[in-house]
């Protein structure tokens, strides 16, 4: 078979995975529907509602149905993007997040993309040096960081940089008052105004999107360097890397073609826990630097207890931390160079 | 390693312990990071202990000073908005934070521990209704899970436990899977079972005890992310309620003075949180150098 249709069948088999995944997380996000405190019909009929009309709600709902046709229901009710009211803002939940959900993910891969280009590189230098200062430095680092929590990593960077130094703008959303939003193409603000050509609006988004970016990058930096530096170890230990300096190939090149492509893929793997850390703490950030995504939207949600906002926000942040497994192992896949060699 | 994987008849007890002890102190002198983590754990179990009788001002007393007062030498972390004791505050809030991980992280060992035994002893079904419903609650963002655990459970403080105990669940589950399957079949093992021991006694009696060092690692790395988890619902205004005090409530309810310039409401608190977790994932560190050390990244 040759190698890229292998590839291509690896990939479709990967997809074929994800669906038991999908249906686990619907199944629980259902029994979550279920769980309200009391009586969902009774909740949602409201406070003034009397016996009749709450089982009215209750036949008007299906919750007096079986669970498995109320579970056959929802599942397509979400088939046809219904998720529900938002009791907070009278609209459709499906549609709330999905106007937010470009905010969030503004945030969450820029600060993926960043301390990835800070871990990685910090990471290989900790693992070349094994016991100097650089090492001693990451490892300190890596502890540091793990330890922080996000929302006060936040507010520190706020006293400092927004209080103290006013090199920051105020922490209030994605843009400032003063400028006028581009014609939204991306939803994402920086790419939107690149395309749009306002630099100055550019230079506003990037200004907002600074500190709650650093903050998230400072989280995920200490999992992605320990295990850059832990994957790098390893394979300059290896018989390949030994070889390759026997035969004489300069150290730089050793330490790029042969042990950093092959440590990156271990990387990879372990990115499946960093989403689901940057994921978790984006909610916290957000709601610190009131950044109008989909997790403040949670959050707002959870105060007024609007039950359906709350669950919509839970299941489209998991099929979201589905969708990013599934995209890093495609790509690992693909760039794995073992993968379809071995045929 | 080896002394530990084989079970210890009492004769054997002794001299294991004392080179065990003095195992320990080699680490600890060789790492004096890990010392000082000690240290500092002695330090917050004192304060969860006996906070409450140190303190010098009632942590809900308000008005006992001047609102908003920066650090003083009457009050060493300043007041808060409402005339509260910002140091007495933290101290108290301690036995609360650590009520909530600790009984957190021992339910979901326990939990995990018993789930995880059975699926790595006994394989077949049981092993895949574990492995499934693990995958299922890892398939969530945990935080997020644990958001919509307690929004959907009620808003309570034994809601974050339950939330924070499901979501540490799979850690335990797998750990304690993988330790008993290496050994289900090991010379020990099959002595106990030739001597007559009933399955569930092979398991919880013999094999169970030789997964517990690499347990109790988790244990320590997990009871810092735990405490992370449990400040982080409360500071979005899930679990624990003003005026309770509570690190992640005081840091919410300092963050609307932040931009204001008052420091000391939000600095103390998540320096407090920081501490605690910084001391756990240290002494992680730590005892897994000593149980496993070629682990050490």
């Amino acid at each position: 078979m040759p190698p890229m249709l292998d590839k291509l069948r690896k990939v479709a088999f990967r997809l074929l995975q994800a669906v038991p995944t999908v249906f686990g997380i619907l199944v629980v996000c259902f029994l979550l529907t279920r769980a309200l405190p009391g009586d969902p019909a009774a909740y949602f009929a409201g406070p003034m509602a009397d016996a009749e009309s709450i089982e009215e709600v209750r036949k008007t709902l299906g919750l007096d149905k079986p669970l498995l046709v109320q579970f056959i229901t929802y599942v397509g009710d979400l088939a046809q993007g219904d998720l529900g009211m938002a009791v907070s803002t009278g609209q459709p939940v499906i549609s709330e997040l999905a106007s937010r959900l470009p905010a969030s993910l503004e945030l969450t891969l820029g600060a993926l993309v960043l301390s990835f280009m800070i871990a990685v590189p910090l990471g290989v230098l900790a693992a070349t040096r094994p016991n100097t200062w650089v090492d001693h430095i990451c490892r300190f680092l890596v502890t540091a960081g793990v330890s922080l929590p996000t929302f006060f990593t936040g507010l520190a960077l706020m006293y400092v940089f927004y209080y103290l130094l006013g090199w920051a703008p105020a922490p209030m959303g994605r843009l400032d008052m003063m400028y006028l939003p581009p014609e939204s193409v991306t939803g994402f603000l920086t790419i939107d105004a690149i395309i749009a050509g306002e630099w100055e609006i550019l230079g506003a988004a990037l200004a907002q999107l600074a500190l709650p970016l650093i903050t998230l990058a400072l989280f995920t930096l200490a999992p992605i360097a320990r295990m850059t530096r832990a994957a790098m170890l390893q394979t300059l230990g290896s018989d390949f890397v030994r070889t390759a300096r026997a035969a004489g190939l300069s150290g730089h090149r050793v330490l790029i073609t042969c042990a950093f492509r092959n440590a990156l893929l271990p990387v990879v793997t372990t990115l499946g826990m960093v989403f689901s850390f940057v994921l978790g703490a984006n909610v916290l950030v957000e709601k610190v630097f009131a950044w109008p995504g989909i997790g403040s939207f949670a959050v707002e949600a959870l105060v007024v207890s609007d039950y359906a906002a709350v669950q919509g926000f839970v299941l489209s942040m998991a099929l979201l931390f589905v969708a990013l497994n599934l995209l890093i192992d495609v790509i690992y896949t693909l760039i794995d160079p073992r993968v379809g060699e071995e045929v | 390693m080896t002394g530990m994987n084989t079970p210890a008849s009492p004769k054997l007890q002794g001299p294991l312990r004392t080179s065990y002890w003095q195992h320990l102190c080699h680490v600890a002198s060789e790492n004096p990071v890990t010392g000082l983590a000690f240290g500092l754990f002695a330090l917050i179990v004192g304060m969860a202990l006996f906070g409450p009788y140190l303190v010098p001002f009632d942590p809900l007393d308000t008005g006992v000073g001047p609102a908003l007062q920066a650090p003083s030498g009457a009050h060493w972390f300043g007041t808060d908005h409402l005339g509260r004791d910002v140091f007495s505050r933290v101290v108290v809030a301690t036995r609360l934070d650590m009520l909530i991980s600790v009984s957190a992280v021992a339910i979901s060992f326990v939990l995990g521990s018993i789930m995880g035994c059975f699926a790595g002893y006994f394989g077949g079904w049981t092993d895949r209704i574990t492995g499934r419903l693990m995958d299922t609650i890892m398939a969530f963002p945990l935080f997020v899970l644990a958001m919509g655990i307690v929004a959907a459970a009620g808003n309570t403080v034994e809601n974050i436990v339950y939330a924070t105990a499901i979501i540490n669940l799979p850690f335990y589950a797998r750990m304690a899977r993988a330790e008993v399957s290496i050994r289900r079949n090991a010379g020990f093992v099959q002595a106990a079972r030739l001597s007559g021991n009933s399955e569930l006694r092979v398991l919880f009696g013999h094999i169970f005890p030789n997964t517990l060092p690499p347990m109790m690692v988790q244990i320590s790395l997990n009871m810092g992310w735990a405490i992370l988890n449990a400040a982080g619902l409360s500071f979005i205004g899930l679990g624990v309620q003003p005026p309770a005090p509570e690190w992640g409530i005081m840091v919410a309810e300092g963050a609307n003075f932040i931009i204001s310039g008052e420091w000391w409401l939000v600095i103390f608190p998540g320096m407090a949180l920081m501490l605690a977790v910084f001391t756990f994932n240290l002494i992680g560190d730590g005892l897994r150098d000593l149980v496993d050390p070629q682990r050490r990244t």
